[in-house]
Order: structure tokens, then C-alpha cells, then sequence
């Protein structure tokens, strides 16, 4: 469909941006993404998010720029790690966070956090775009200027269709 | 041998420039008063996550020897992290974990460890090398050795609980003072 990005241009345009580590847990909206990292050899798998966030962490403090993948399921997972790491100590990371449960229209386990997903960003005082696939591209530049001028993590939500 | 005990021993043993990544609650601030340099890092909350910072650090810059610091209730609130640091295979990463078979700082509640051998579930895992330690005399023995060996590789160190309270006072640097400080340790700057 036209005006999606390919996972090949995505990739692409993180690397153009500085983003230089990627590790995450995977989800079904973000597959060709992943398949086209794990094709360049940049992804590590984590089994959960926060340890994903741990790691990306450590890549942040020996001079990576990282991306964590996950699906909101794993915001959950991740809320003492952004807090008491990430958050505390300034550690900044680009979320790229999967919206299932998006508009209340998904598998039952999904809903209630598709319903708060946003509004639990916004609490934890993390900056975040939910692009349309036209945008995608202007807001990684955004999440990256983000990262540089404030040193805490910022969030990409990934809208169901985003990616081809 | 109690933590204090046990870093006594170890801490002479460790190259200058290693990056030292401690886990939080007592054994970060036995750490740093045992021995503290700008690329030592305290975590002093996300329980669990000192063995995947180190990892990522490691990862990171593959040339830069990284010690974690880590404690029975760390690793077992982590456990995958052993899976995923022995499939990343890191040959610069080194793990001790202090097992006193309890959470010290809250309160001295029983752990699991006892019953379960955390330097077999490494070993099972797929770390190069998994070796126990119980006594001051063998960790002085084996701490060179195994400061060098190849990683990834796991070392449990036997402790008793040392009296009641903290072993040392509370970390003295900022958090981000301690990002700062590790980062120009190896050469990024903010």
C-alpha cells in the first residue's frame, strides 16, 4: 500500500538519524522491522523488556545511541526499570512501542493497556508520537533531537499497518 | 566471609579501567567503599538489571573488560539474563554474584538459593565457565585466575549475612554523575 514505509527504509532512516543498538522483545506489528534488523545483524533478542532496557542501558553508557523494541504488553514490564534507571539517572533511549489494542479492537489481553498506553507515557513524563506512515519518517528525526537535548527516553508508538 | 570480606579479597585482583557494574541494595555500597573509580557504575534501583547493563556495555565495546557485581536476589529476580548473556557469547564479561542466601537489604528474607545452585543454572545455561567459591582462602586463590579467564563466565561467591545493617553508607554520587563520569571513562562524551 503506498504511503507505508518499508521496514527497509525505517531501518534506514534510524541509522541516519545516529540510533546504533537495537534489542527488544518482538510483536507481530513490528515483524518486518525486526526480520530486516536480524537480516543486517543489528538485534539482539531479550526476553524481557526490561532486561531489554537494562542492556540498552549499557550500550547508552558506552556510547550507543539504542532503540528498545516491544509490544505495549511490555510497557508493563518495563515501568521500574524506566523509573528507577532510565528516568533516574538520564538515560535516554528511543522506545519504539507497538499499539495492539489500538481503538479497543483486538485479542481481549490487549485492551486494557491499548486504552491507556498514551495517557501511561504521558505519566511517566516520556515524550511520545504515534505517527501516521507519512510522519514516520520527521518524527524518528524528532525522537533523536529528543534524545540529544534531554537525555531521557522518548516513545514512537507503532500504530497497527504502520509497517508493510 | 562476608560481602565487605569478600570484596577485600577480589578488589586488588581488578585490572584498572574494567568496568565494574554493581547491582543495588548492599552490594553497590560495599562496592564503592571497597573500591571506586569513574568506571564503576551503582545501580541503586531496577533490581535485577545489573548483569544486562553490563552486558550491553559489553556488547558495546567488545575490547573493554566488564565485571558484574551481583547478588543471589538480583540474579534469581533475572534469571533469563543468564540465558541471554550465554547465547550473546561476550568474551569481555565477567559475573560474580555474592549469594548470602538472602534479600540483606530489606530485611535479611530467605532467597531460593539455597536449594537452587545458580553456578549450575550458568553452567547449564552455556557460560564458558561456572565455578563456586565458600571459603576467604579459595576466593584469594581463584580471584587472579578467574579475573582473566574468557568470558562469559560466572563466579558464585559464598558470603554469610554480616551484622545487622548496611555494610557501608549510601553511594555518594548523583546518578547522573555517575553516567557522566563512566561515559568520559570510555571516551564518549554527553
Amino acid at each position: 500500500m503506498s504511503g507505508r514505509p518499508s521496514a527497509e527504509r525505517v531501518v534506514d532512516r534510524l541509522l541516519a538519524a545516529g540510533f546504533d543498538f537495537f534489542v527488544g522483545v518482538p510483536c507481530s506489528l513490528v515483524r518486518t522491522l525486526l526480520a530486516e534488523l536480524e537480516r543486517r545483524g543489528l538485534y539482539l533478542g531479550e526476553t524481557r523488556e526490561d532486561a531489554a532496557l537494562g542492556v540498552a542501558a549499557g550500550a547508552y553508557l558506552a556510547g550507543r545511541t539504542p532503540v528498545v523494541i516491544m509490544q505495549n504488553s511490555g510497557l508493563g514490564v518495563s515501568l521500574n526499570a524506566l523509573a528507577s534507571l532510565h528516568l533516574l539517572y538520564g538515560i535516554p533511549a528511543l522506545l519504539l512501542v507497538t499499539w495492539r489494542g489500538y481503538r479497543g479492537e483486538d485479542a481481549p489481553e490487549h485492551l486494557v493497556m491499548g486504552d491507556v498506553l498514551p495517557r501511561l507515557l504521558e505519566l511517566f513524563g516520556i515524550p511520545l508520537r504515534a505517527p501516521l506512515a507519512e510522519a514516520m519518517e520527521a518524527d524518528i528525526e524528532w525522537a533523536a533531537a529528543a534524545i540529544r537535548e534531554t537525555h531521557k527516553p522518548v516513545a514512537l508508538v507503532v500504530r497497527p499497518g504502520m509497517f508493510e | 566471609m562476608t560481602l565487605n570480606d569478600a570484596l577485600a579479597i577480589l578488589a586488588p585482583s581488578i585490572a584498572e579501567g574494567t568496568v565494574c557494574v554493581h547491582a543495588n541494595g548492599f552490594i553497590g555500597r560495599a562496592g564503592c567503599a571497597a573500591r571506586d573509580r569513574d568506571e564503576c557504575f551503582y545501580m541503586i534501583g531496577s533490581m535485577g538489571l545489573a548483569s544486562s547493563i553490563g552486558l550491553g556495555v559489553a556488547l558495546a565495546q567488545p575490547r573493554r573488560r566488564v565485571l558484574v557485581l551481583d547478588g543471589d536476589g538480583n540474579v534469581l529476580m533475572n534469571l533469563g539474563t543468564l540465558a541471554t548473556i550465554a547465547a550473546a557469547r561476550p568474551a569481555n564479561l565477567l559475573h560474580v554474584c555474592f549469594d548470602n542466601g538472602a534479600h540483606a537489604s530489606t530485611g535479611a528474607q530467605p532467597t531460593i538459593s539455597g536449594r537452587v545452585r545458580l553456578d549450575e543454572v550458568a553452567r547449564a545455561a552455556g557460560y564458558r565457565f561456572a565455578g563456586r567459591i565458600e571459603t576467604r582462602q579459595a576466593l584469594a586463590a581463584e580471584a587472579p585466575a578467574f579475573l582473566a579467564r574468557e568470558g562469559p563466565a560466572f563466579l558464585l561467591v559464598r558470603i554469610a549475612l554480616g551484622p545487622p545493617g548496611p555494610p557501608a553508607p549510601r553511594i555518594p554520587h548523583t546518578p547522573e554523575a555517575m553516567v557522566a563520569r563512566l561515559r568520559r571513562a570510555l571516551g564518549t562524551e554527553r
